[in-house]
């Protein structure tokens, strides 16, 4: 597959597969189209030219089913700074299903959970991010770079909620330039077109 | 759908500035009216009805180029857009969303606008029905003009350039509604034709902008 924004092309010539249970890590220099990738996988750029398979069917034919089946996490947060850590979540988990306790519980943000979001640091951000990521299962999440600003523990949490989320049979998608805890991931290493 | 609601109202609740600001707006630009034209009454009666819509649509359009700008902004327009909500059922609440926090709080102000322009009471009734009708029609015409000017450079600017001027039906039939009313004639026909304007937006407007956000 390829994606070009505006006159550019970001990257062609790509294919790959990934299995249940399976990690891909996406590396490659800054701009070499790893975000994108993940906005593409997630239907939120179009393809240039290419086509991308679910299950052997294409994956965008129902693009609320294909939405359905995946989480992204994104470099921004998406959280609203003036609700709190607990409503933050509650949109998604309304979305979703899933238990907002328990998802606070697995990124160790539950004490903080009637807080302002505003008032948490940049890696509470992140977990709380992260949690979005807890609520509840699916088949798919395109990370990216999702361990900026987590410190040691809570990578460690995140190692759990990844291996969880594996072993229910997921898939991850991760692009990154520090080592995550996924254990057995393939490494696709993407580099900047000419 | 209605979850999203709750979250739009919510927001709005944590920030009643907003709210506040296109309401004080409103009086502001009415007030305006009566220093510049002078005090004669009649003149000022005879001005009120498209001061009036002309003042609210104006206030309404304040938080509009925030609307999917703030959103944006922080990454919540990629996860809503994968919430497995439709594009239209996203720019419908929004719409929705927009006049009740922004067209519904203008209705309480308006006989205090009314009274500055020297409003007869009995057109006051047909008054916040047409201003109800007429920001209805610009919230959702709006939303269409907040998807599409999304991440358009100046897109602040772009915006009332694009809605203003679709406006203009709405500001006719409502202020001619409120004249008949305040002269004792049956506003009934010009309520309709707002109503029907309304109608009109209701399902186009939110097709076009969920289309705008989807290839942006």
């Amino acid at each position: 597959m390829a994606v070009v924004r505006g006159e550019r092309v970001v990257f062609a010539g790509l294919s790959f597969r990934v299995a249940p249970g399976e990690a891909l890590l996406l590396t490659g220099p800054n701009g070499a189209g790893k975000s994108t990738l993940l906005r593409a996988l997630a239907g939120l750029v179009p393809l240039a030219e290419g086509e991308m398979l679910w299950a052997g069917e294409d994956a965008l034919a129902e693009p609320a089913e294909h939405a359905a089946r995946l989480r992204y996490l994104a470099h921004a947060e998406a959280l609203k700074p003036s609700l709190t850590v607990a409503e933050n979540l509650r949109f998604w988990a309304s979305r979703w299903g899933g238990d907002i306790g328990a998802a606070l519980e697995a990124v160790a943000l539950a004490p903080l959970a009637e807080l302002p979001a505003r008032m948490l640091s940049a890696g509470q951000k992140r977990r709380l991010a992260l949690a979005r990521l807890a609520l509840a299962p699916c088949a798919l999440w395109l990370l990216d770079e999702p361990s900026v600003g987590l410190d040691t523990a809570s990578v460690a949490r995140f190692g759990d909620l990844l291996a969880r989320h594996r072993a229910a049979g997921g898939a991850v998608l991760a692009a990154t330039h520090v080592p995550l805890p996924l254990p057995g991931a393939r490494e696709l290493r993407l580099e900047p077109a000419a | 759908m209605i979850a999203l609601l709750r979250r739009e109202l919510l927001l709005a609740a944590r920030h009643p500035a907003d709210t506040l600001a296109a309401v004080l707006f409103f009086l502001l630009v009415t007030a305006l009216f009566p220093f510049g034209v002078g005090p004669s009454p009649e003149a000022l009666a005879r001005l009120a009805p498209g001061a009036l819509l002309a003042a609210a649509l104006l206030a309404a359009l304040l938080p509009l180029d925030r609307l999917f700008g703030a959103e944006a902004e922080d990454g919540s327009l990629d996860q809503l857009l994968l919430s497995g909500l439709s594009g239209m059922q996203i720019t419908t609440v929004k719409a929705a969303g927009h006049w009740l926090t922004t067209g519904a709080p203008l209705l309480m102000a308006t006989p205090v606008a009314g009274a500055m322009l020297n409003l007869p009471v009995e057109a006051w009734g047909v008054a916040v029905l047409a201003l109800g009708l007429a920001t209805l029609f610009l919230s959702f015409v709006g939303t269409a003009g907040a998807a599409l000017t999304l991440g358009a450079r100046r897109g602040g600017v772009l915006l009332p350039l694009l809605v203003l001027p679709l406006a203009i039906p709405a500001i006719i039939f409502g202020a001619a509604g409120i004249e008949a009313a305040a002269s004792g004639l049956p506003a009934r026909p010009f309520l309709l034709l707002l109503g029907a304007l309304v109608a009109a937006a209701l399902p186009l407007a939110p097709l076009a902008a969920g289309a705008a956000l989807r290839t942006d």
